[in-house]
C-alpha cells in the first residue's frame, strides 16, 4: 500500500516507512495537510528545524486516469504563516507514485550551511552533496541534472530565490522536454526547501503509469467515462488547447474585473495585446518551436499549456499562463507579450512565484520604485537584483505585503500577506469570498468562483452582487479540496461541474483503485475534512475570523468601470465554514 | 444606429480580419437585440455562451441602444 520516504536533513538520512492506516486513503493535498497538521507544531518558525516540507502525488496519480499527474507540496508557509498546499503538473508526481511513494517528508535542518540533492532511484534513496549547484537557476540546474543523471528524470528544485529563503520563492518541477516551468509557486515553499538546504529532488525512473490498481477492468471503464466527458466539454476540448488559460484575459477585461496597475482599475487598455488570442497568433506567425495545445505531463488530454517562441522561433517560455500573464502584464501596466514571457522565464529560472512577483512589482510601481509599464526595468529587477539578492532584490523577495509596508502604502492587495491573483474581488465578488476565507491566504484555485461568476460554468451568480457568493465559494472550496487530493488537474472541474456522469466516474476510479465503496457524498465529506484539518492548524497558529478579511481599501476605493466596492458583510464571510 | 460587436476566441472566425483590439462597428436599425445583432454578423447563436453588454453579463434578448458595446464569447475557461 505504498510507503513514505522520510528525509532528515539534520542527520542527513533518507529512510522508507510504512504508511500509517489513517493515511491510506489520503493523497495530494489531503495527505500534505494531514502530515503538516500532525507533525509540524503550529508555532514552528516556517524556516526553522521544526517545519517540514511534504511532497505527495494525488490518489489517482501514476495511473492512466486522464490529467491525473499533479504533485502537491505542503508546509507551514513563510509568506502567510498558515498551512499551505501548492500543486503543480510536470512529470515528477507520476514517477513518485509509480515507485509506490505516497509522500516524501523532509524535516530537520542541516547543522551547517550547504546544499544537498535527494536522489530517489528505483531501489532506494540517498542524499548527495550539491554545493556545485549553489546559486544556479532552474534552467541550468535541470539541464545539468538530466546530463548527469539521465534525461527524463523528474526534478523538483529551487532557484537562487529559494536558497536565499525569499518569502515568494516557489518550487519548480519539469515537463517532458526538461523545462522547469511547472511551479508549485505559491506561499514561499521554495524558501522552506532552501532553509533545509535541499536544492533538488531527483526521481530517476521511466515508470509513469505503474501505480497499483485493485480492479483494472472497472478502473478502465471509469477512465473511459471521464475521458469522454473531457472530450465532450467545449472548454476542455477547444478553448484550453487552442488559446491556453490566457483566453481569460479578454473576458475578465470585458467583465471589468481584470486588476490593472496594482488593482486601480478593472480594465486594461492593452489587454488584447497580451490575450490568449494574441499568444495563439504569435505562435502561428513565429512558428519554430512555438505551440499551443501542449501537455504538461503524459496522460493529459486537455493540454492547456503552450510554448511561446521568440522572434526566431526558439523557446522563450513555457508555459505562459493566465495568472502569470496578468501578474507580470496588466497588473504592472505592461502590454508587451515578449516582456511578459521573459519575466515569466526569469521567475522560472530565479525560482520566484509569478503571481507574488507580479503583485509585488505592482506595489513597487505604485511606490515609484519603477514605472508602470516599464517591462525592461522589471526584467532588470528580476535578473540583476532578485537573482543576486541585492537589498532591492530582497525587498521584492519579501512579497507584496512587505513591500506595501516598507513604502507606506494602503493599496496593497493581499490577504494573510499573500498577493491576490487575477480577479478583482470588487467586480468578481465570489472570488473575494474565497480570497478572504481561504486557509492559505489570497488564492484563486482553492474556490474558483469565476466559474459561476464569469464563465457560466456550474450555473450563474451575478459577479457584481453580494448575494449568493458565500454559498458559491463554500461549495467550491469543499469540492476543490477533494479534487486537490485526487491528483486530477483542477481543469477537469469544468467538466465535473457541467456533465452529470463525470464526478461519479472519478469516484468509480478511486473505488476501483483502492477497493473502497465511496459515494459522491463521501467526496464532499472528504473535502470538508481537509478544510477542517487546515482550519484547525491555522487556529492553533493564531489565525482568527479577523484574518478572514479583504484589505480595507477594497471596501473604500471604487473600482472602475463598475464603480464597485467589496460589500459582502463580515458576518456572512464568517459562515463559509459553517459545517 | 451604431453599435460595436467584438467576437473573441473561436468566434473570431466569423470576423477573421478584425484586429484583436477592435470590435466591428455596425449600423443597424432599432429595435435591436443581442440575438438580432449576432445573426446580422453571421454568428450562429449556438456557438455563443457568454455575452456582455457594456461590461455586464447579458442574454440574447437584451435590447441594445446606440453606442452599446457587445462582447461575445464561446465557452471558455482557464485559471
Ligand atoms: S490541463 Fe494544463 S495544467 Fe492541467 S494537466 Fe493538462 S497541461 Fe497540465
Amino acid at each position: 500500500m505504498g510507503k513514505i520516504l522520510r528525509v532528515n536533513m539534520t542527520e542527513l538520512t533518507a529512510k522508507y516507512e510504512d504508511v500509517p492506516e489513517k493515511y491510506a486513503l489520503l493523497g495530494g493535498r489531503a495527505l500534505t495537510s494531514a502530515l503538516v497538521a500532525d507533525e509540524v507544531p503550529p508555532d514552528a518558525h516556517p524556516l526553522g528545524e521544526n517545519n517540514k516540507i511534504v511532497f505527495a502525488p494525488g490518489l489517482l496519480t501514476g495511473t492512466n486516469a486522464p490529467c491525473s499527474g499533479r504533485l502537491s507540496v505542503g508546509a507551514k508557509s513563510p509568506l502567510t504563516g498558515t498551512i499551505k498546499e501548492s500543486n503543480a503538473g510536470g512529470i515528477t508526481a507520476q514517477k513518485l507514485a509509480s515507485l509506490g511513494i505516497k509522500a516524501v517528508v523532509v524535516e530537520g535542518r542541516p547543522p551547517e550551511d550547504g546544499l544537498h540533492l535527494l536522489v530517489i532511484n528505483e531501489d532506494g534513496a540517498e542524499l548527495v552533496p550539491a554545493g556545485k549547484f549553489a546559486g544556479m537557476g532552474c534552467y541550468a540546474l535541470t539541464r545539468g541534472l538530466w546530463q548527469e543523471y539521465g534525461a527524463n528524470s523528474g526534478i523538483i528544485s529551487i532557484g537562487p530565490a529559494g536558497e536565499m529563503r525569499m518569502a515568494l520563492a516557489g518550487v519548480s518541477t519539469n515537463d517532458r522536454e526538461g523545462d522547469p516551468g511547472r511551479y508549485a509557486g505559491r506561499g514561499g515553499l521554495g524558501a522552506v526547501m532552501g532553509a533545509k538546504g535541499l536544492k533538488a529532488v531527483l526521481v530517476r525512473t521511466d515508470k509513469t503509469f505503474d501505480a497499483p490498481v485493485k480492479d483494472p477492468e472497472k478502473f478502465a471503464e471509469a477512465v473511459r467515462k471521464l475521458t469522454k466527458a473531457l472530450a465532450e466539454h467545449p472548454v476542455t476540448n477547444q478553448a484550453l488547447p487552442a488559446y491556453g488559460t490566457a483566453v481569460l484575459i479578454n473576458i475578465l477585461n470585458e467583465a471589468g474585473g481584470l486588476p490593472t496597475r496594482n488593482f486601480s482599475s478593472g480594465r486594461f487598455e492593452g489587454a488584447a495585446k497580451v490575450s490568449g488570442e494574441a499568444m495563439a497568433e504569435a505562435v502561428a506567425q513565429r512558428g519554430g518551436k512555438g505551440r499551443t495545445g501542449h501537455a504538461c505531463h503524459p496522460g493529459c488530454v486537455i493540454r492547456c499549456s503552450n510554448i511561446i517562441p521568440d522572434a526566431k522561433g526558439e523557446v522563450l517560455c513555457t508555459p505562459v499562463e493566465y495568472e502569470s500573464t496578468w501578474a507580470l502584464g496588466p497588473n504592472c501596466g505592461i502590454d508587451n507579450l515578449d516582456h511578459i514571457a521573459m519575466l515569466n522565464r526569469l521567475c522560472n529560472d530565479v525560482g520566484l512565484d509569478t503571481i507574488e512577483t507580479g503583485v509585488t512589482l505592482g506595489v513597487l510601481m505604485e511606490a515609484g520604485v519603477l514605472a508602470f509599464g516599464d517591462g525592461e526595468a522589471a526584467i532588470n529587477l528580476l535578473d540583476r537584483e532578485a537573482r543576486n539578492g541585492t537589498p532591492l532584490g530582497r525587498i521584492l523577495g519579501g512579497g507584496s505585503a512587505l513591500a506595501g509596508k516598507l513604502f507606506g502604502l494602503t493599496r496593497v492587495p493581499t490577504v494573510k500577506d499573500q498577493g491576490m491573483p487575477a480577479y478583482d474581488p470588487r467586480a468578481v465578488k465570489g472570488m473575494g469570498v474565497t480570497y478572504a476565507t481561504s486557509t492559505m491566504g489570497a488564492d484563486h484555485t482553492i474556490g474558483y468562483s469565476v466559474t459561476a461568476n464569469i464563465l457560466k460554468v456550474g450555473g450563474f451568480v451575478d459577479p457584481l452582487q453580494a448575494e449568493g457568493q458565500v454559498d458559491l465559494s463554500r461549495n467550491l472550496q469543499v469540492a476543490t479540496a477533494a479534487v486537490d487530493a485526487s491528483g486530477l488537474c483542477l481543469f477537469t472541474a469544468f467538466a465535473l461541474l457541467d456533465i452529470d456522469y463525470a464526478l461519479p466516474s472519478v469516484v468509480d476510479m478511486i473505488n476501483a483503485q483502492y477497493g473502497t465503496s465511496l459515494t459522491v457524498d463521501d467526496v464532499f465529506n472528504y473535502g470538508k475534512e481537509i478544510l477542517k484539518t487546515e482550519r484547525a492548524f491555522n487556529a492553533a497558529a493564531g489565525f482568527t475570523a479577523a484574518h478572514d478579511r479583504l484589505p480595507e481599501f477594497m471596501k473604500l476605493e471604487k473600482l472602475p468601470p463598475h464603480q464597485v466596492t467589496f460589500d459582502v458583510p463580515n458576518e456572512e464571510l464568517d459562515t463559509v465554514f459553517n459545517f | 444606429m451604431q453599435v460595436e460587436l467584438q467576437l473573441f476566441a473561436t468566434l473570431r472566425k466569423y470576423a477573421p480580419d478584425q484586429p484583436l483590439d477592435k470590435g466591428l462597428v455596425m449600423n443597424v436599425e432599432p429595435p435591436l437585440t443581442v440575438s438580432i445583432l449576432l445573426e446580422k454578423a453571421g454568428v450562429p447563436l449556438d456557438k455563443v455562451k457568454i455575452i456582455m453588454v457594456n461590461n455586464r453579463h447579458a442574454g440574447f434578448d437584451q435590447e441594445l441602444a446606440a453606442g452599446d458595446r457587445v462582447a461575445a464569447f464561446p465557452p471558455v475557461a482557464g485559471g
